[in-house]
């Protein structure tokens, strides 16, 4: 259960969001759209329990969430395998991640450092471990940023198939990335 | 391999250098040739009191480089959490780095006498540069890696782990690196001041009341070599658990 009631948030004199209120439905993945700048981050923040809104309410319950942040948030000094494993524990043994990780262009990787690799894999090992890990809601905040239209397209598949039927929102400023994706728009 | 060649043609021509020196001067209190410090040491090494000077002397070190780095990375972990324990100890850490190490070892053979004057030296000398570095490590976390674990709610065995100790390790070794050298050379001269029997601060304080340079020089090469092998031990290990955590 996830639902956002009347939220307003404000930064200063800048009004973000606004009595913003929708249900999201379970099983479903539903996107929400807007230009940049117009609160979509914070109102997955929000949904998230990271930020307070000023007023207005979010309900849900004590569901695992993951969540793959804009700013990747990966351990820099972990190995992009560690920092799916760190997320994911003993459960996915190393040889499946290393070939999860091939799936979306990332061969032999696994044993790189983080901040060995360029923003396009860092973004894509930040999906991986958002998409591995055990969760009952996922939150993704513009998955696809950075990478080129080649890999975007293999991973929005790779995305695709490991999402459907799994309660998701992510967040976008692209219309046919929610054409691709989702099974419901919201519009910010 | 090119590397190592210059740095070794780089001793050799700094160890003509000397031995042109020593041989010009041609003293053998003031300056003994490099060729006498290796023959010295070749008979000291031969003594079964050398080993056990080495064995005295190190096992106080190191018991007081342990002691500073498990005293120091405790405190900075509570200064880092609690504001009126980091204020409460600042004056504190500050003074303790600026003290010279000859009044810490007068200090200190008053309280403890001078058998295990060097323990209690070097976890002095130690303490102040691990909790330094360690804090500083402390403050440069990542407020979004704690968040981001928070949110995964990653179990606190990985998460110390993966979020805290890899972000910290990087200060651990540069600290603990500092530090054990530190704690040779304050370690050593406070053996110097205190004169415990059997210690290495003990032949070097014998060399100097009976002119022996070349025991003074084969001392030193001793103490350099044993203070590099300490640290490349140390760091090895730190390497190795820093590597286990990078791959976890």
């Amino acid at each position: 259960m996830l639902k956002a009631e009347k939220i307003c948030k404000s930064f200063g004199d800048n009004t973000v969001l606004s009595d913003f209120s929708h249900e999201f439905k379970s099983s479903a993945v539903t996107a929400v759209l807007g230009k940049s700048g117009c609160g979509k981050s914070t109102l997955l923040d929000i949904l998230m329990g990271i930020q307070q809104p000023d007023s207005g309410n979010v309900i849900r319950g004590s569901e695992r969430l993951s969540v793959l942040f804009q700013e990747n948030r990966l351990c820099e000094n972990l190995t992009a395998s560690a920092n799916i494993r760190l997320v994911t524990g003993k459960r996915i043994p190393k040889l499946q991640i290393a070939a999860e990780l091939a799936t979306v262009g990332l061969e032999g990787i696994e044993n790189s450092p983080a901040r060995t690799l360029s923003g396009g894999m860092k973004r894509r090992v930040a999906l991986l471990r958002a998409l591995l890990a055990e969760y009952d809601i996922l939150f993704l905040d513009e998955p696809f940023k950075g990478l080129d239209e080649d890999t975007k397209q293999l991973v929005m598949n790779y995305c695709k198939e490991k999402i459907v039927g799994k309660t998701t929102v992510f967040v976008t400023h692209d219309i046919s990335e929610c054409e691709f994706l989702a099974d419901e728009i919201v519009r910010l | 391999m090119k590397k190592a060649l210059m740095i070794a043609a780089s001793v050799l021509a700094w160890l003509i250098l000397w031995q042109i020196l020593a041989m010009s001067i041609d003293s053998r209190i003031i300056l003994v040739t490099p060729i006498d410090v290796a023959r010295r040491l070749w008979e000291l090494i031969r003594e079964e009191k050398f080993w056990k000077s080495i064995l005295f002397s190190m096992a106080r070190i190191l018991l007081g480089f342990a002691l500073g780095l498990t005293t120091g990375t405790i405190l900075a972990v509570v200064s880092g959490k609690v504001k009126f324990i980091r204020i409460l100890f600042a004056p504190l850490i500050s003074v303790m780095k600026s003290i010279p190490v000859a009044s810490f070892t007068i200090l200190a053979l008053i309280w403890i006498g001078s058998k295990d004057l060097s323990v209690l030296v070097s976890f002095l000398i130690c303490v102040p540069i691990v909790c330094a570095n360690m804090l500083e490590g402390i403050d440069n976390l990542d407020p979004n890696l704690e968040e981001m674990s928070r949110v995964f709610k990653i179990p606190f065995g990985r998460r110390f782990a993966g979020v805290y100790l890899s972000q910290l390790l990087p200060y651990f070794r540069s600290a603990s690196r500092l530090a054990i050298g530190l704690c040779w050379k304050s370690g050593v001269a406070a053996e110097v001041i205190g004169i415990p029997s059997g210690s290495i601060g003990e032949r070097l304080y014998m060399s100097k009341v009976y002119l022996e340079t070349a025991d003074l020089f084969a001392w030193t090469t001793v103490i350099i070599l044993l203070s590099w092998l300490c640290e490349r031990i140390f760091i090895a290990l730190v390497n190795l658990l820093q590597r286990r955590i990078e791959r976890m």
